[in-house]
């Protein structure tokens, strides 16, 4: 087999386009990261495209260690993402054991009572009413409890258990052992990849959550990571995040803070998803055979 | 003849019950999820027919018909939150759809396993990094004295805070839509592609298709299934514009690009407190996605024999 010139051609210019972008899609995060070491003053005075960090500094890292905020913004984020990826696991598993079992009378009907939600809602108001109602607003069950399953990956998952061979839950049935104890040491435990998947899915998810932490916590002490962040980024609210820091290094600092502050919200994601990414692919590939 | 049916039924049911309720226990606090999270708001909706009084609760306030779907047809903001979704809706379907479909077309020329990894490394990363940040580094890029206006500069031309330009958003919104998501989108068609057969190609090639017709006539057709259930998605959702992102990234001197129709419910209904009124348009809003969607995947059936369902 020959190779053309113009395939040549075209091979390098493949390459050259996915090259550059790869680097546009990378630059604002290298940006994100070279402004957080950056001298707040010569970040200042610099103003453009960076290479490097503008001088170098860890003034900026050292406020948001320091800062009781951010912290407990943390503090409650984890407590959200553990207490949040245990619940929909459950959940998620219970009802899509459910919908893998054969020849039960009521499962397709409630099959579609499930999957109408994916396309059609009460809408936010009535959704706003109702998580209220039931009083939990300005608690962290506001971010667990309305998000405990969400009907994409509870498809997902029911695809993959409905993979497994009839013959293995059944003769455990013969066996006298209980629904849950099937799903629980035998099920699950032969799904190790798709709950892997649904781990990462749902802890993703629950980490870079934002709105209803927005609609449904008042007390500041509350606020997970991502509404913080919202504060400082969005609602450029620097001020009120670093009361108590002296004003002097308050000007300065609050320049290169923001970046620091992305930096160590996104670095616990972006270092672990490379090692995760063959599962999140896999996820997708399950979500798309649709069983 | 027809109590035989209803005997047999119940029958049906009360043996299917004695046999499986240990699994409709386990199913149980899903359901109530369900009921709970998601009916009960649908319920709730009917509040768009009534003027709903917080003190009256959703059954004891009076009904009023209509009056807010017409209140909303009848302003100003109707035509504005209408347009302003489809604008958006539209725009990004035309540029951000096609956009991984290319990505992965181009990936899929690679040759350099260690090349086309790092390709989708870097392209997937946007799409774990939160709404939050993206939408702050949106804002702060886009600034006077943002690093794309400091870009524009060298060439001469002039700095604007861009997010303060109702002509901006659109085009902003878009990029940073397509940036956050080209890579995450491409997943699914690449998969597609994995899965034509390799004998396809194989044949191409023995007939003298060069790489350019084999992937007209055989990587497009092999992916088209994919393409068009995606594409069904896309314009059952056509208006249903989500608020997260424009929330983080509006402000009133550009609502007159920004405010799409879920927006608009937001405001209304959560900062200004107008329930009822509020929920009349999410509801006109769900019911004609809801249309949409049924719609798409009806004709999308007929001519394609590829639907949702």
């Amino acid at each position: 087999m020959r190779t053309s010139i113009g395939r040549k051609g075209f091979i390098g210019a493949n390459v050259a386009i996915l090259s550059l972008l790869s680097f546009i899609t990378a630059y604002p995060v290298l940006y994100v990261l070279f402004a957080s070491l950056s001298n707040p003053a010569d970040f200042l005075s610099h103003q453009g495209v960076l290479l490097k960090p503008a001088g170098f500094s860890l003034a900026a890292y050292k406020l948001v260690f320091e800062n009781r905020m951010i912290m407990s913004g943390y503090l409650n984020t984890i407590i959200v993402v553990v207490a949040g990826v245990t619940t929909n696991i459950i959940m998620t598993s219970l009802g899509a054991y459910f919908l893998s079992r054969k020849g039960v009378l009521w499962r397709n009907p409630i099959m579609m009572m499930i999957v109408f939600t994916m396309f059609f809602g009460g809408g936010l108001v009535p959704y706003y009413l109702t998580v209220t109602g039931i009083g939990l607003q300005n608690t962290l069950l506001a971010l667990i409890i309305p998000t405990a399953v969400s009907t994409f990956n509870l498809i997902l998952m029911r695809t993959s258990f409905m993979g497994i061979p009839d013959e293995i839950t059944e003769s455990a049935t013969m066996d006298g052992a209980s629904h849950l104890t099937v799903l629980f040491k035998i099920v699950l435990p032969l799904s190790m990849p798709v709950v892997a998947v649904m781990v990462l899915y749902y802890g993703v998810g629950h980490w870079n959550a934002w709105f209803n932490a927005m609609l449904f916590i008042r007390d500041r002490s509350l606020y997970p990571l991502q509404l913080v962040l919202r504060e400082i980024l969005v609602v450029n609210n620097v001020d009120a995040m670093l009361a108590g820091t002296d004003s002097f290094d308050k000007g300065l600092v609050s320049e290169t803070l923001k970046y620091s502050v992305i930096i160590v919200a996104t670095v616990p994601i972006l270092a672990l998803y490379p090692f995760l990414q063959k599962y999140f692919v896999k996820g997708m590939m399950i979500g798309a055979l649709k069983g | 003849m027809d109590t035989q049916t209803r005997e047999t039924f119940w029958d049906k049911a009360k043996k299917d019950w004695l046999r499986n309720y240990s699994l409709y226990l386990i199913v149980s606090p899903v359901i109530l999820y369900y009921i709970v999270f998601h009916y009960a708001p649908i319920y709730g909706a009917i509040i768009a027919f009534k003027d709903y009084l917080p003190m009256k609760g959703v059954l004891g306030s009076p009904w009023v018909g209509f009056k807010h779907f017409q209140d909303f047809f009848e302003s100003y903001y109707f035509w504005r939150v209408l347009k302003n979704t489809l604008v958006i809706s539209l725009t990004s379907l035309v540029f951000g759809f096609p956009a991984p479909i290319i990505l992965a077309l181009l990936i899929n020329e690679v040759k350099k396993k260690l090349f086309s990894r790092f390709v989708q490394t870097v392209t997937y990363m946007p799409h774990f990094i939160s709404l939050v940040v993206v939408c702050g580094l949106v804002l702060d890029f886009t600034r006077d004295s943002g690093i794309i206006n400091a870009i524009i500069g060298l060439f001469g031309g002039d700095k604007v805070t861009m997010l303060n330009h109702p002509g901006y958003f659109v085009p902003v919104y878009v990029t940073s839509e397509i940036w956050q998501e080209i890579g995450w989108g491409s997943i699914i068609y690449l998969a597609a592609m994995g899965s034509i057969d390799p004998q396809q190609y194989e044949a191409a090639t023995i007939d003298g298709a060069g790489r350019w017709k084999q992937t007209v006539h055989v990587t497009l057709p092999g992916i088209a299934p994919t393409i068009m259930i995606l594409l069904i998605l896309k314009i059952g959702g056509i208006l249903s514009v989500g608020y997260e992102k424009i929330i983080l990234l509006y402000n009133p001197a550009i609502y007159e690009t920004a405010d799409v129709i879920s927006t608009y419910v937001y405001r209304k209904g959560l900062q200004e407190f107008a329930w009822s009124f509020s929920s009349a348009v999410g509801l006109f809003n769900s019911t004609i996605n809801f249309v949409l969607l049924l719609t798409a995947n009806w004709l999308s059936r007929k001519v394609n024999q590829s639907s949702l369902w």
